[in-house]
């Protein structure tokens, strides 16, 4: 792992805009934090050299695209070391509805979030693509009703 | 509604939201000007809300990543909102999210090591409001990340 970059209050105010807005311009980032515009193009690159800005997610609003429902599962598989976690991984990750894959250590093993068009497109996926992977001992479910991201310790 | 070509558009947006308008245009397989006026309208619509940047907290120095699965006392009629608003004046707090089922809230924390994880959860976890039950998830690899939807 490299060293972790030194930020100052720049760098910070500029990573908040561009969590809010990736699409900015180098010349409105500087306007923001009053830098000139090739001054600002050169910290951006300098966060994105380090890993710190680790590309850009489109925020689509589900709902409005006819993705009415979002769960969350907690998987349990089963035997342990009978099941190949790659094997696992590389099917669940190939669902479309599957939108992220988490490896956790606690209740479940993993944790997905899938989005459906509604609670029986969820109930279909649930059945035929996630109950029918490698391995599945146990789903937990919990619909999504809000969800609040903040811009974290910067 | 969408149509194909909307559809498209949307899915090699997704699939890589740093394309320029006439590298879009060709992969969606239309016209650029075509293209712009239908992102412009997706843009109206509120379809398409923007791109947001992905900051990478590891290397940041932000090692431990833990989903805290919080059951709240109900009899409580503000349960939820005083929560929130307390999680919110943590930083380290990046998600909260509310749910149907066993689990009422989720808060996604994050923290340099263990030692700071400690730290953060008897300082500032544990104090929080109306927890009647808690349960950690510590996040050992993230396998998928992209939060595609299949268009």
């Amino acid at each position: 792992m490299t060293d972790v970059p030194d930020l100052d209050d720049t760098d910070r105010a500029l990573l908040r805009l561009l969590a809010e807005d990736a699409g900015l311009s180098a010349s409105v980032l500087g306007q923001r934090v009053g830098l000139s515009q090739p001054a600002a193009w050169r910290r951006v690159q300098r966060l994105e050299r380090a890993g710190v800005l680790a590309g850009r997610r489109l925020d689509l609003d589900l709902a409005k695209l006819g993705f009415g429902v979002t769960v969350f599962l907690g998987v349990k598989l089963g035997t342990k070391g009978r099941v190949s976690l790659a094997d696992f991984e590389r099917a669940v990750s190939a669902i479309p509805e599957v939108q992220t894959v988490e490896h956790v250590l606690g209740l479940y093993d993993y944790r997905l979030r899938v989005a459906a068009r509604d609670i029986a497109d969820f109930e279909r996926v649930l059945r035929r693509r996630i109950m029918t992977l490698p391995g599945v001992a146990n789903v937990d479910a919990n619909v999504l009703l809000s969800e609040e991201r903040l811009p974290g310790p910067i | 509604m969408l149509d194909d070509a909307d559809r498209r558009i949307l899915r090699q947006l997704q699939a890589d939201p740093t394309l320029s308008g006439a590298e879009l245009a060709e992969r969606a397989g239309i016209n650029a000007a075509t293209c712009w006026r239908r992102l412009e309208r997706l843009r109206e619509r509120g379809v398409l809300r923007g791109s947001r940047a992905v900051i990478d907290w590891r290397a940041l120095g932000y090692t431990v990543e833990v989903s805290l699965r919080v059951t709240l006392d109900k009899t409580v009629p503000r349960a939820f909102e005083d929560l929130a608003d307390a999680a919110r004046q943590i930083p380290e707090v990046l998600e909260i999210q509310t749910f149907l089922g066993q689990v009422d809230v989720r808060l996604g924390l994050i923290a340099r090591d263990l030692a700071h994880y400690q730290q953060l959860y008897r300082e500032r976890i544990l104090t929080l409001p109306h927890i009647a039950d808690l349960e950690a998830l510590m996040h050992v690899a993230r396998i998928k990340t992209d939060e595609t939807v299949p268009l």
